[in-house]
């Protein structure tokens, strides 16, 4: 591909979805386009690209867009995280939502699905404790073909070996031929939408909890800040951020601060947070 | 160094297993079916086993049924991995004290990930 084409689609892909194409990813360009050239009618990648210079199909854009996400996802991944979910996430929410008993989540880029389901699945197994709770899961992606994948909720067995216990298959999920398909108790709690992180989020309304975890690392730093600052908007005001590994808001988004030794959870900087207490110096400072 | 034991028949697959498991800090003896599993467990008790389901002599399954009425029987966590892949053999595994299930074709991911489910190994952190 000749660099006019990489700057075309860098371009696009920029201004279409924050992605951030750096040219070690070029080679993505070819292996991920050229089914859609094909798809398009296009004898090649090459001659897509030609007509993109002109005023390109918007549905032919949003394939391009969409194949050029990442999608790498597994049940509980990192575990760690819905660990924290579990031990420090839960008891706060049981706590301070005790009276409304709601309780309102966001996985962003949800990808195909096992993120929100992981999440469903926790909360089912703590189902006794939260009778009579209304349990909102809104999980969004930029990727229509993904959500639909998500939707259908049947993974294959390689998918259900990582990250998922022997157990939780045994108890949500049914075999389908080769396939595994969550049941309704927990596709249920699941509501998708598609959702674009660069526009209008605020119909989603506000979250208690929101996952967007392995989402920025795809973002230069002026896109982190804009996705981040959306995303402070949408949360109520104890509520909690989970980033991937990877990723912090230091230095990047004003709005948020890490919680103090749980690694990887963030919550608003001016929140009255009942489970964060100020070191004594961090405090005399303020 | 915690031990495991790792019983297929196949001497590939065994190879294969052996590998992924001693990356992730185990020292590893081989079984080639359940008679001679249960041998090795007569003499030492590993932490964990890696089972397959069908071989000769003596299958995964029964093997599995003498090793939990043992007198150290209880200690290893067993790890089923076999072509068996349908619900029926998966609950008769977890019946019969299997304590995780691996579907085979398996790679290291789903065996970390299954050996750190079951405390084997610590979780990796996100």
């Amino acid at each position: 591909m000749n660099i006019g084409d990489f700057d075309l689609y860098k371009n696009m892909l920029k201004t279409k979805s924050g992605l951030t194409l750096t040219p070690d990813k070029a080679y993505l360009l070819d292996s991920r386009l050229t089914p859609i050239a094909k798809k398009w009618g296009f004898p090649s990648l090459d001659a897509m690209s030609v007509s993109l210079r002109g005023k390109p199909d918007s549905n032919m854009v949003r394939d391009i867009v969409e194949a050029m996400t990442t999608n790498e996802t597994s049940f509980f991944r990192d575990g760690k995280p819905f660990d924290l979910f579990k031990s420090v996430v839960l008891p706060h929410m049981l706590k301070e939502r005790s009276k409304t008993k709601s309780l309102k989540i966001w996985c962003a880029a949800c990808s195909s699905g096992q993120e929100p389901y992981s999440l469903s699945m926790v909360l089912k197994e703590n189902a006794p404790m939260m009778q009579g709770w209304n349990i909102q899961i809104t999980a969004t992606d930029i990727s229509n073909a993904i959500l639909e994948n998500a939707k259908r909720a049947e993974y294959s067995q390689f998918e259900v070996q990582r990250g998922l216990p022997i157990q939780m298959l045994m108890r949500f999920f049914d075999q389908v031929n080769e396939s595994w398909r969550l049941k309704e108790e927990i596709r249920k709690m699941v509501r998708f939408e598609h959702c674009n992180l660069l526009e209008d989020i605020s119909k989603l309304g506000r979250f208690d909890v929101v996952f967007c975890r392995n989402v920025l690392i795809y973002f230069d730093e002026a896109t982190k800040k804009t996705v981040l600052g959306k995303i402070a908007k949408q949360m109520e005001k104890d509520s909690f951020l989970f980033l991937g590994g990877a990723e912090t808001v230091l230095g990047i988004a004003e709005e948020f601060k890490p919680m103090e030794g749980q690694r990887g959870l963030y919550i608003l900087k001016d929140s009255a947070h009942s489970m964060q207490k100020p070191p004594a110096s961090a405090a005399a400072t303020r | 160094m915690k031990t495991c034991l790792v019983v297929d028949d196949s001497r590939v697959v065994r190879k294969v297993a052996r590998r992924i498991i001693e990356d992730l800090g185990f020292s590893c003896i081989e079984a080639e079916d359940g008679q001679k599993a249960y041998d090795v467990c007569s003499k030492k008790m590993p932490d964990a086993i890696l089972l397959d389901w069908n071989m000769p002599v003596m299958s995964g399954i029964e093997f599995l049924d003498k090793l939990r009425k043992m007198g150290e029987g209880g200690h290893p966590k067993v790890v089923f991995c076999t072509t068996e892949n349908d619900m029926d053999h998966i609950q008769r595994a977890m019946n019969a004290g299997a304590n995780e299930y691996i579907m085979k074709p398996f790679d290291s991911d789903i065996v970390e990930s299954k050996f750190a489910q079951i405390g084997l190994i610590e979780t990796k952190t996100g």
